[in-house]
């Protein structure tokens, strides 16, 4: 049943790569939205409502499919993975679990007084149901980390009579040490998807001509927190996960950086493909020393290759790994030189006038995207060949009676849904952000229903 | 430990059918019941606070089964493969409808997300009641603890059933039946005028219709699974809850004569309860049915994670679910009453 395997896999990829479109936008907005309501709140800026209500708008429309997409992967566990739910659920049926109690609830909850409830519940409450909804999307994001840093890193368990997994101490499972970098710099880049976005809204609306006092409040958060988030993404927390990684899963950290061999002082490979007939990087452009130096604060230090560890313990696919790896690192560098270009215009107050940076900001919204999603195919196809690291192998995890040809059907069958999905969504949201934020006000005082 | 699990992830269960299961009935009696743009609208708001938060119900339930009986979980979610993958595509359809559907002006766009809602909440109760009937009837496991059905087969019950046959069939029916009187209900209690009139036909018509399936469906019980019995046999205080399901069905009659929308919505809740606990009771300490071999059967005993995480979990479940209750009640509070047709800013997110 190999192509079972492969299906399922690839039905897991897209599945969890489409669902995490939409939390990473929410979960970044969903703090400058508390940012905003403060800002409105204690500073008696009804701008400031305004615009939290442009931006709950969306907010909503992100939550819609978020939601709907990620109900799928909750329940693919069981349907996909049958092997592996029946061997780790006694450990991961814990935070899965939590999340739904802690997290969805309030979530949901909330949005609704987010939605519905701003004249019923007053400012109060409803700056509250703005930091409940921080809270929530934040703690399921924290708990689904949890989720994947035990399958990075298992902690806390032990093995039953017959095999399976059960926790030790919950202490343990949720302060697993590699939550301490990829934790926050999920969470960070997830607030880096959302400030780019808004500053893309805003230099939109600024080239446009329109929304101006928006559009200066869009490009004025928006750059600040996309410059804050850039620059924290590589230092501490990026740098600290590879350091992670290479720590933990030297085989993994390995082919990310595309080492083949063993050395000291190894250098640091910019750019260059890598070539498994061969197992050289081709074409490449090396700095010396710089690897070991990051990860072993050594310029001699010994870095071990691909070649110090068994082949079948390899990564299984080691060129789509380190370009993955690659495009997240490479974006990341390119998003810290436009935000502080950004910000040093908008010190200067300039940044409204410099028609070439409005332009870059706007087009560089779909980047941060791109950065996760390449970030998570670099943390999942790293931990390949393992589904739990050494301990399951992906190829036992999955349901023993589900056909290959029905996890082809499904696998097609959410890739036309979800291509329809997506147009939906773009097209639902560019509708939002062209009508733009002051429309809802209009409608309000021509004293009816829009 | 594992018994209290079992009550606990029945419950989460049963109170996500009482609560989604409105929206479900409001979604199958929705073309029928609201005919203008602004009466669709004024029934779409009446659920647009709470269906999400109504639908966390299920996925914190199926997250409490896996938490609590992985076996369970791994073996039901991958037996039903193509079923459930069906049920995800349908929430999804349903969930997008539902936020896209005021999105635009344009009638025909509304009218097909109308339909789309509509279908897909069809389609949901009937599985639902399906999926129900299939853990009554049993599943063909095997000595490891998997099965694989098709959709159907013969529509017999027999040791080799399909997810369809005669009784399944009959219980989704039945499902589609007491959620369809059950979003009535709600929207009788939430509506006024034309709307609400329209509604209340369907919860009377709908009661008759009720009645019968569910005289049939357990008149099917000692053909499709006699083993139903043992627990009330052995237990006779359970038949309590059949007993409340049929107090409920007569209030239900009783409440709809005089027109006490809320009584009847309540009525309309406890027989769903008292129906989904009455399977419960006689389910117990089955949680999936071999109907190739009883010995295979997955229980609450062969199936439950390791009791000291079990004991864990409850500590902290206690505390979530005290934490729900109390924000779901307030929120339930907050949307008290009649709605109106929406007019805030959000009114067409
Ligand atoms: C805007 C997005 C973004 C940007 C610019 C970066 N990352 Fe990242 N990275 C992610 C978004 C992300 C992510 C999608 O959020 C991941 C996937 C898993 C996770 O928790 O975070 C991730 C994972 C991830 C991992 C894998 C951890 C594992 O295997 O579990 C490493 C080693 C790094 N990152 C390192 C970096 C470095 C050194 C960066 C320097 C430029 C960097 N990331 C920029
Ligand atoms: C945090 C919770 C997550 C968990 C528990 C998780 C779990 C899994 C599982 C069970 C698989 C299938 C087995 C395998 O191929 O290794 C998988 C594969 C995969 N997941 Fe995740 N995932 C998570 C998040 C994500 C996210 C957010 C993304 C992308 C944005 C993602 C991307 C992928 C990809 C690309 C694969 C396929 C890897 C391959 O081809 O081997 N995952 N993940
Ligand atoms: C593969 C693992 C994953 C599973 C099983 C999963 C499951 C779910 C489910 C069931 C929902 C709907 C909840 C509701 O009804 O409110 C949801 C939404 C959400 N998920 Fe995931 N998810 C996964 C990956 C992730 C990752 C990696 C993150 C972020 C770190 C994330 C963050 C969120 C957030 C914030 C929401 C709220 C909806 C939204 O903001 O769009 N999820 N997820």
């Amino acid at each position: 049943m190999a192509s079972a395997v492969l299906y399922d896999r690839l039905q897991f990829a897209l599945t969890a790569t489409f669902h995490y479109l939409f939390p990473q936008l929410t979960m970044g907005l969903a703090l400058l939205l508390v940012y905003f309501k403060s800002r409105a709140l204690w500073g008696q800026d009804e701008h400031y409502n305004r615009v939290a209500r442009f931006w709950t708008r969306i907010f909503a429309i992100t939550f819609a499919f978020g939601v709907v997409t990620g109900i799928p992967l909750e329940f693919q566990f069981g349907t996909n993975w049958a092997r592996f739910a029946n061997y780790a659920g006694g450990v991961i049926g814990q935070t899965l679990g939590m999340e739904g109690l802690f997290a969805f609830f309030l979530e949901s909850s909330f949005l609704g007084i987010l939605l519905f409830g701003e004249e019923k519940f007053g400012p109060r409450a409803h700056w509250f149901a703005a930091l409940m909804l921080l809270i929530g999307s934040w703690l399921s994001g924290y708990f689904i980390i949890v989720t994947n840093a035990w399958m990075q890193h298992p902690v806390a368990y032990t093995v039953a009579a017959n095999g399976t997994l059960h926790v030790t101490s919950l202490w343990a499972l949720l302060t697993n040490e590699w939550l301490v970098w990829q934790y926050p710099h999920n969470m960070i880049a997830s607030v880096a998807t959302s400030a780019f976005v808004m500053a893309a809204v805003g230099a939109y609306y600024q080239l446009s001509g329109v929304h101006a006092a928006y559009a200066r409040t869009f490009l004025s958060t928006g750059v600040v927190a996309a410059a804050t988030a850039s620059l924290l993404l590589i230092f501490p927390t990026g740098h600290g996960a590879g350091r992670q990684v290479f720590a933990s899963q030297p085989v993994t950290g390995a082919a990310f950086e595309g080492v083949f061999h063993t050395e000291d002082g190894a250098g640091i490979v910019l750019v260059g493909q890598p070539n498994m007939e061969t197992l050289t990087i081709d074409n490449s452009l090396t700095v010396p020393w710089v690897l070991s130096l990051l990860v072993y604060q050594h310029a001699k230090a010994e870095v071990k290759g691909l070649d110090a560890f068994p082949r079948d313990t390899w990564p299984d696919n080691v060129p789509l790994l380190y370009y993955a790896y690659h495009v997240m690192i490479g974006l990341g560098t390119i998003f810290v030189a436009i935000t502080l270009a950004a910000l040093f215009m908008l010190w200067r107050r300039r940044l409204s006038q410099t028609t070439w940076l409005l332009w870059v900001l706007m087009l560089s919204a779909p980047f941060p995207y791109i950065a996760n999603t390449a970030g998570w195919m670099t943390a999942e196809l790293g931990r390949q060949p393992w589904l739990v690291y050494g301990l399951l192998r992906t190829s036992e995890g999955t349901s023993p009676l589900v056909s290959s040809g029905n996890a082809l059907f499904t696998l097609l069958g959410f890739l036309g849904l979800y291509a329809l999905l997506g147009l939906l969504f773009l097209f639902a949201v560019f509708h939002t952000i062209h009508k733009g934020p002051g429309d809802a006000e209009q409608s309000r005082q021509a004293g009816g229903a829009a | 430990m594992e018994t209290l699990w079992f009550a606990i992830v029945a419950l989460m269960l049963a109170v996500y059918v009482v609560l989604d299961g409105f929206d479900f009935g409001t979604g199958i009696v929705y073309l029928f019941v609201a005919r203008t743009d602004a009466e669709r609208r004024t029934v779409l708001h009446a659920i647009e606070p709470v269906w999400d938060g109504n639908e966390v119900w299920l996925i914190a339930g199926g997250g409490l089964l896996f938490l609590a009986f992985p076996r369970a979980y791994a073996a039901g979610f991958s037996g039903f493969y193509l079923a459930l993958i069906m049920v995800l595509w349908l929430l999804i359809l349903r969930g997008v409808s539902l936020g896209l559907r005021s999105h635009l002006e344009s009638p025909l766009w509304r009218e097909f997300w109308d339909k789309v809602f509509a279908l897909a909440s069809l389609l949901l109760a009937v599985v639902f009641g399906a999926a129900l009937g299939n853990l009554i009837r049993g599943v063909p496991l095997n000595a490891e603890g998997y099965f694989f059905t098709a959709f159907w087969t013969d529509f017999r019950p027999g040791p080799a059933p399909g997810i369809l046959d005669w009784y399944t069939v009959l219980m989704g029916v039945e499902g589609a039946a007491v959620l369809t009187v059950h979003g009535a209900s709600y929207l009788a209690m939430k509506t006024v005028d034309e709307v609400q009139r329209r509604a209340r036909l369907v919860a009377e018509l709908g009661l008759w219709v009720i009645a019968a399936l569910t005289v049939a469906a357990i008149l099917a019980i000692p053909v499709i699974q006699p083993g139903l019995r043992r627990n009330y046999d052995a237990h006779p205080i359970g038949y309590l809850l059949p007993l409340i399901a049929l107090g409920a069905l007569a209030g239900l009659f009783y409440c709809r004569r005089r027109q006490q929308d809320i009584a009847a919505f309540l009525a309309s809740s406890l027989l769903i309860l008292g129906l989904l606990g009455s399977t419960a009771w006689g389910l117990f300490p089955n949680l999936l049915i071999s109907s190739v071999d009883p010995a295979y059967s997955l229980t609450v005993a062969n199936a439950a994670a390791s009791p000291a995480g079990l004991r864990a979990a409850f500590a902290w479940f206690i505390v979530g679910f005290s934490l729900v209750v109390a924000y779901s009640l307030y929120i339930y509070r907050s949307f008290w009453g009649k709605v109106e047709a929406p007019s805030g800013d959000y009114g067409e997110y």
